[in-house]
């Protein structure tokens, strides 16, 4: 008889033991999963779709849906893209595949990735399993609540501007968005295409590390990726010492952090300096004041040229109209809810004629400035930290009617997404009972210093990973 | 800076989106809001820097030239809502 299995407390690592020790089938395994999703996903609503008989051998995993999938269907959570079944795979659904890792199913998202709750669902949205009556960030709120619910072992998101990294420290996991190029967009469903990028959410360091050792480096169908200058190492060591950690005074003084965040990210870094690292202030004087709007120039820009494919002709549903111009506006007006709607509407003013140089030209050269500030801080730091969320998660509804309080959501994320660099978000404590991440930054490339940083830190603060109400 | 219910439709004419008119009203007070908090990029003196279209510093990515098969013509066509003959088919271009 097979053991019993807790899924909120396996690993994948764990998983992975149990597997090649021949303690559990993998068929096994991932029945344990879809188990708990029957049980708790009513509730939570994490995925949009499940799988029945996947293929492979390993440890099962969820992916985010604008993620292609051969066969199962991808609708990045848009009504414009139910019914949706891609014909091809995206590169990293492949080298899962090839990696042996069955897939769960594909999770609940903000529509098209534009969001930080996942309430832009077209679906519905997910609920925060710390507290159903709270989001789990967005958003990828799907894959990182899955993965703390114990519905998956480890998932994949996509970040633009802080979607694996918020929801991951909403939901209390670790999510890693790697440095751009690293990782293959070839089968992603575009949203702004210089600063998407796909990344791991899992309840450990380790085991987001081993998941992105299995889809980083170059892919002949990206032409923007990279291969890694050194292979991914599964950190061990406990200690600090040597590691120069800066605090920047504007992520960590921002406006709208919660004290209860504030207070466990000092803790945090006063750890770390416990475990031998050296701690000094720095500054990024224009990062964050001029970080969130220089984002929403360029992402929505680069957004109403990636959405101009959904025209009503190769696939999604079709408004019928007389005229194909009726058609396809018509079309659109139905198919996309309000935030692709208000992100195309303002890329699209940011770009036209007679604003581009004041708009969208300011912004890519603000975003030369964010990087060189970012460079010149990690020249005297090897990694930079900050919450990696101004609050805790936040109630359902309390912020879906006011565009820019959702904006304000990503204001610590969003800055050094602008300038490329890798951000790992470890979970460090909690406030009024709900996990607050901590943002650990490095530089391009540099995901095994932020693997050892984060594990170092994650034993010693011992956070438990399991939603307290499912313990 | 303002933007006016005539912009709104202009703008989203140029993007193929049919808005209502209700949809007009509701943007263009938004899309007023969301301008005004992102245009203190007026704020700073750009003079001389360069603007940032990709984060990674690659020039020149090639590839040897391999030739693949291309997608089949019926998995091409498999999600189109209208297809005949081999081909996507939409009505007609209004005039």
């Amino acid at each position: 008889m097979a053991p019993v299995i807790d899924t909120l407390r396996l690993t994948a690592e764990g998983a992975k033991g149990l597997l090649e020790r021949g303690e559990i089938s993998a068929a096994e395994l991932h029945a344990a999963y879809l188990d708990a999703i029957g049980v708790r996903d009513e509730e939570l609503h994490c995925f949009l779709s499940t799988v029945d008989r996947p293929e492979g051998a390993g440890v099962p995993i969820a992916l985010k849906d604008v993620i292609s999938t051969k066969g199962v269907e991808t609708t990045a959570g848009s009504k414009i893209l139910s019914g949706y079944v891609p014909v091809f795979d995206s590169t990293v659904a492949a080298r899962c595949k090839d990696a042996g890792l069955p897939l769960l199913g594909k999770t609940n998202l903000d529509e098209f990735a534009m969001g930080s709750s996942t309430e832009n669902s077209a679906f519905g949205p997910t609920r925060n399993p710390w507290d159903p009556t709270r989001v789990p960030g967005g958003s990828g709120g799907g894959s990182a609540a899955a993965v703390s619910a114990g519905l998956a072992p480890w998932a994949l998101g996509s970040d633009t501007g802080g979607s694996i990294k918020q929801p991951s420290a909403l939901c209390g996991n670790v999510g890693l968005r790697p440095t751009y190029g690293t990782v293959s967009r070839y089968g992603i469903v575009a949203f702004a295409s210089s600063l998407d990028q796909v990344g791991p959410v899992a309840k450990t360091v380790r085991d987001v590390a081993l998941l992105y050792s299995l889809i980083a480096g170059r892919d002949p169908l990206d032409s923007t990726t990279a291969e890694l200058p050194e292979p991914v190492r599964l950190p061990e060591a406990d200690s600090l010492a040597g590691v120069r950690i800066g605090v920047p005074t504007e992520l960590n003084e921002a406006e709208g952090i919660e004290p209860g965040v504030a207070v466990a990210v000092e803790r945090a870094i006063a750890l770390a300096e416990e475990l031998g690292a050296e701690v000094g202030a720095c500054s990024l004087p224009r990062s964050v004041r001029y970080g969130m709007p220089c984002y929403y120039l360029i992402a929505p820009a680069e957004a109403s040229s990636n959405l101009a494919r959904y025209d009503g002709v190769r696939y999604g549903p079709r408004v019928e109209d007389e005229s194909y111009q009726e058609m396809v506006e018509r079309t659109r007006d139905e198919g996309f809810g309000d935030e692709p709607k208000r992100r195309i509407m303002l890329g699209t003013y940011a770009l036209s004629a007679g604003y581009y140089d004041a708009y969208y030209g300011r912004a890519q050269k603000v975003r030369t400035l964010i990087g060189e500030e970012h460079r010149e801080a990690l020249e005297q730091f090897d990694v930079l930290v900050s919450p990696t969320s101004p609050t805790v998660a936040f109630p359902i509804g309390e912020r879906a009617a006011d565009p820019l309080a959702m904006y304000l959501s990503d204001v610590l994320t969003i800055p050094s997404n602008l300038a490329g660099l890798p951000g790992l978000s470890i979970p460090c404590g909690l406030s009024e009972g709900l996990p607050v991440g901590l943002q650990l930054i490095g530089p391009q490339f540099g995901e095994n210093l932020l693997f050892r940083v984060g594990h170092a830190l994650e034993q010693a603060l011992e956070f438990d990973t399991v939603p307290e109400r499912l313990r | 800076m303002a933007i006016s219910r005539e912009e709104v439709q202009h703008v989203a004419r140029l993007a193929w989106l049919a808005l209502s008119p209700e949809e007009i009203e509701r943007f263009a007070g938004e899309l007023d809001k969301i301008l005004d908090a992102i245009g203190i990029v007026a704020e700073l003196d750009l003079d001389g820097v360069q603007p940032t279209s990709h984060p990674l510093d690659l020039v020149n990515v090639w590839d040897d030239d391999v030739p693949r098969d291309s997608l089949p013509r019926e998995d091409v066509l498999a999600n189109a809502p209208l297809a005949d003959g081999g081909l996507f088919k939409v009505p007609t271009w209004r005039q």
